[in-house]
C-alpha cells in the first residue's frame, strides 16, 4: 500500500518537548498566522477559510467560512470553541488542548478577529484536568506577551478570551446544549429553528461555535493561503484530519491524514499506522466516525478517508475516529454497550429518545445476557422506528437535537452484519465470544 | 468550614467578572467549591447561590445534571474506569471487577476509610490507551490488574504526590486578570468595525457595479 506523504498541519509540534509553552511555540512559527490575519480586513480572513474549505471537524461537517458568512450582523457576538470532546473513542481535542494549547488560542483569536465577536470562550470538559491546566497556562502567557487582550500585537483590535470548564456530560458537546451550560443551566439542547447559534446563541446574541480542531487548522490556513490547504485532499474533503484510531489494533492513537488519499485499510493496517490486528486476527468491523455512526464490514476497508465518500456508502466520517472490531469481539456485546451509553447520556426532554433509548438498552441488554426472546429482533427495529420513523440515512429527527435519532442506524448496522450471532444469543441463550 | 474561603471569595468574584451574565460562573463556582471541600456541600451551594443572586435549589437543580458536581461526600480519590466501546474491546470489564474485588466496593461506592470512591464512566477520550482510568480526573493507561495494584499502593503511599491532588481540584493554574478591555468598550470599538466594514462593503459594490457598466 502507498501512503500518501505525511502532512503535519495540526500535529506539527506533538513530538516536541514542552510542545504547550510559549517558548516552543514562537520558536516555532507561533502566532504568525495571527499576525498576518490582523494585517488583513476581516473579511479577507474569513475569504482564506472559504477558498480552504475547511470543514467542521467536530461531526456535522459544515464549512466553517460559510457558518462564519451565515452569522447574524448584530452589536454583540460571540465565539464559543467546542472542546467537550466526549462521543465515544474520539481523543483528538484532548491531545490538541494538552499539547498544543498556543494553536488552540491562536486559532481561536483569528475566528474571533474574521467574525468580529465581543468575547471568545474555550469550553473544555471538565475531565480534561491537565489540558485545563495547560490551556489557562498558555492563556496568562499569551496574555503577558500581548496576543490576548487589549491592542493585540500592536493592532487596534482588543479580545478577551475565557477558558470554561464542563463538568461531565456528554450531550454538553451538542452546540446548543453547550450554550445553555455555557449559561450555567442544565445542558438541555434547545430546538433548531429558531434556536440556530449564528442567529440566536449565547446569551440570545449571535454566536459562533466551532470545534477544537476546526479552530486549530486555522493558523496554517492564514499563514499558507486558504488554497495550498484546499490543495490537499479531494473534492469537498480539504486539508488533514486527525484520526483517532482505537479498539482491536496493535498500534491505536491519532494519526493525521492528508484527507481522501488514503482508505480505512492503510490506516488500520499500515505498518507505520495502525499496523494490523492483534496475532493477526479478522477484523470483523469497524465503526468510521465515532460512536454515533453505522458500522461497516471489511468490504469497506477500501473506501476513503472522504466525508462525502463515507456519507455515500452509508455512515459518516462525524468526528473521524475509527474504532476497530475483531474476531474476539462479540458484535451484540459492543452494540449494547454503546446503547447503553446513549441511554444514560439522553438528556430526557424528548420522550422518543428518553423513553425509546431504555427501552433499546433493557432488549439489547437481556439478549446479550442469553435471555432475549424470538421477537426481540422485530421489537427493536419497531422501537428504533419510534425514534426515527423509516429508519432512513440519515435518519429523520422528531427530537431536538440528533441523539436520539443516531441510536437505531448504529444499532441496525449491527445487526445487519451479526444477525446470525444475535440469533444464536437468543436461540442457544449463550456468546460465543465467551 | 464550607462557605468560600476569602481567598476563594475572591477567586469566584474574579470568576464572575468574566461573563456578561454572572450565572455562567455556576459551574466553575462548583467546581471551585469542591476543590475547597472535596464535595458540593448544601452551605456551598447556598454561598454560591447569594453570589449569583439565585436560590440555592437553581444551584442544586444545575448541580445535579453534571457526573462531576458531587452533592454526597466522595473519597480523597475518585477512581473512574472507562467501560465504553474501545476499552471495553481490550479488557475494561475485567478490570473493573478486578478494582471491585481488589477495593473491597461495588461500583458508586467509597471504602471505609474514605480514601477511595469507585466509578464506572463514559468514554474518558484516552482510547488510544484503553483500558483507561482516572484518578481524579488525571489519566492512567493501559491498564493492567498489576498497574491497578501498584497505583493503589503508591496512592496509599502518596509517593504521586502532587501528581494528583485531592478529589475536587481539576485546575490549578488560576487565571492571572480579569477581563483586559471592559465589555462597553468593546461593543463601541465593534460597533466603529462594523461601520468600516459596511463602508468597504458598499465601496466595493459600487467599484463592480461600474465595472459591470464599463463592461457593457
Ligand atoms: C449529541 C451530540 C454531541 C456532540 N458533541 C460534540 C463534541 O463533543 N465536540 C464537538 O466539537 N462537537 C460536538 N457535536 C457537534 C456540535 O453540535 C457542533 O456541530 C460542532 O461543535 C460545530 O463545530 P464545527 O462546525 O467546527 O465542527 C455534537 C453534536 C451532537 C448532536
Ligand atoms: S434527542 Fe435526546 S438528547 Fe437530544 S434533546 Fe431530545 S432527549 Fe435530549
Ligand atoms: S472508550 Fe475508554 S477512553 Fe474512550
Amino acid at each position: 500500500m502507498t501512503l500518501s506523504q505525511p502532512v503535519n498541519i495540526v500535529s506539527s509540534r506533538f513530538g516536541l518537548e514542552n510542545s504547550f509553552t510559549l517558548d516552543t511555540y514562537l520558536k516555532t512559527g507561533g502566532y504568525k498566522g495571527l499576525r498576518k490575519a490582523l494585517s488583513m480586513d476581516p473579511e479577507q480572513v474569513t475569504q482564506q477559510v472559504l477558498t480552504a474549505n475547511l470543514l467542521g471537524r467536530g461531526g456535522a461537517g459544515f464549512e466553517a467560512g460559510r457558518k462564519w458568512s451565515m452569522l447574524k450582523p448584530n452589536p454583540v457576538r460571540y465565539l464559543v470553541v467546542n472542546g467537550d470532546e466526549s462521543e465515544p473513542a474520539t481523543f483528538k481535542d484532548h491531545y490538541l488542548i494538552e499539547k498544543d494549547p498556543h494553536q488552540l488560542i491562536e486559532g481561536t483569536l483569528i475566528a474571533a478577529y474574521a467574525n468580529q465577536v465581543n468575547q471568545a470562550f474555550i469550553y473544555i470538559r471538565g475531565e480534561f484536568a491537565l489540558g485545563l491546566e495547560r490551556v489557562q497556562q498558555a492563556l496568562n502567557e499569551a496574555y503577558d506577551y500581548g496576543a490576548v487582550g487589549r491592542n493585540i500585537l500592536g493592532s487596534q483590535f482588543s479580545i478577551d478570551i475565557v477558558v470554561h470548564p464542563g463538568a461531565g456530560a456528554y450531550i454538553c458537546g451538542e452546540e446548543t446544549a453547550l450554550i445553555e451550560s455555557l449559561e450555567g443551566k442544565r445542558g438541555f439542547p434547545r430546538i433548531k429553528p429558531p434556536y440556530f447559534p449564528a442567529v440566536i446563541g449565547l446569551y440570545g446574541e449571535p454566536t459562533i461555535v466551532n470545534n477544537v480542531e476546526t479552530v486549530s487548522n486555522l493558523p496554517w490556513i492564514i499563514n499558507n493561503g486558504g488554497s495550498s490547504f484546499a490543495s490537499y485532499g479531494k473534492g469537498r474533503s480539504t486539508g488533514t484530519r486527525l484520526f483517532a484510531l482505537s479498539g482491536r489494533v496493535r498500534q491505536p492513537g491519532f494519526y493525521e491524514l492528508e484527507m481522501h488519499t488514503n482508505t480505512f485499510r492503510d490506516l488500520i493496517y499500515a505498518p507505520l499506522l495502525g499496523g494490523g490486528i492483534p496475532h493477526g486476527n479478522e477484523l470483523t468491523a469497524f465503526i468510521p466516525g465515532g460512536a454515533s455512526s453505522p458500522w461497516f464490514g471489511p468490504d469497506h476497508l477500501d473506501l476513503a478517508l472522504d466525508q462525502d465518500e463515507v456519507a455515500k456508502a452509508g455512515s459518516m466520517l462525524g468526528s473521524g475516529s475509527v474504532i476497530v472490531m475483531d474476531s474476539t469481539t462479540c458484535p451484540v456485546r459492543a452494540s449494547w454497550r454503546l446503547v447503553r451509553f446513549f441511554a444514560r447520556e439522553s438528556c430526557g426532554q424528548c420522550t422518543p429518545c428518553r423513553e425509546g433509548s431504555g427501552w433499546l438498552e433493557k432488549i439489547m441488554s437481556r439478549i446479550e445476557q442469553g435471555r432475549g426472546r424470538e421477537e426481540d429482533l422485530e421489537l427493536l427495529l419497531d422501537v428504533s422506528d419510534n425514534i426515527s420513523p423509516s429508519l432512513s440515512w440519515p435518519p429523520q429527527q422528531t427530537t431536538i437535537c440528533v441523539l436520539g435519532p443516531s441510536i437505531p442506524p448504529s444499532i441496525l448496522s449491527a445487526l445487519q452484519l451479526f444477525r446470525d450471532s444475535f440469533l444464536l444469543h437468543i436461540k442457544e441463550g449463550a456468546c460465543p465470544y465467551g | 468550614m464550607a462557605r468560600f474561603s476569602d481567598e476563594n471569595l475572591a477567586i469566584a468574584t474574579q470568576i464572575i467578572s468574566l461573563y456578561p451574565q454572572s450565572r455562567s460562573a455556576l459551574v466553575p463556582l462548583c467546581h471551585l467549591a469542591q476543590s475547597q471541600d472535596g464535595w458540593l456541600t448544601p452551605d456551598a451551594m447556598e454561598n454560591i447561590a447569594e453570589l449569583l443572586g439565585l436560590q440555592a435549589a437553581e444551584v442544586l437543580g444545575t448541580a445535579s445534571f453534571y457526573d462531576m458536581l458531587h452533592t454526597e461526600p466522595v473519597g480523597k480519590y475518585l477512581i473512574g474506569i472507562c467501560t465504553n466501546i474501545a476499552c471495553m474491546l481490550n479488557g475494561a470489564q475485567e478490570v473493573l471487577e478486578y478494582a471491585e474485588e481488589s477495593l473491597g466496593i461495588s461500583v458508586g461506592n467509597t471504602t471505609e476509610d474514605n480514601l477511595f470512591t469507585l466509578e464506572e464512566t463514559e468514554c474518558l477520550a484516552d482510547c488510544g490507551k484503553a483500558p483507561c482510568l482516572q484518578v481524579n480526573y488525571r489519566f492512567f493507561g493501559p491498564i493492567s490488574n498489576e498497574d491497578f495494584d501498584e497505583l493503589i499502593t503508591n496512592l496509599k503511599s502518596g509517593s504521586l504526590g502532587s501528581q494528583i491532588p485531592d478529589h475536587g481540584t481539576i485546575n490549578r493554574v488560576l487565571r492571572k486578570q480579569g477581563l483586559a478591555v471592559s465589555m462597553s468598550e468593546i461593543s463601541s470599538q465593534r460597533a466603529e468595525a462594523d461601520k468600516q466594514i459596511a463602508k468597504r462593503k458598499a465601496a466595493q459594490a459600487a467599484l463592480d457595479a461600474s465595472q459591470k457598466g464599463e463592461g457593457k
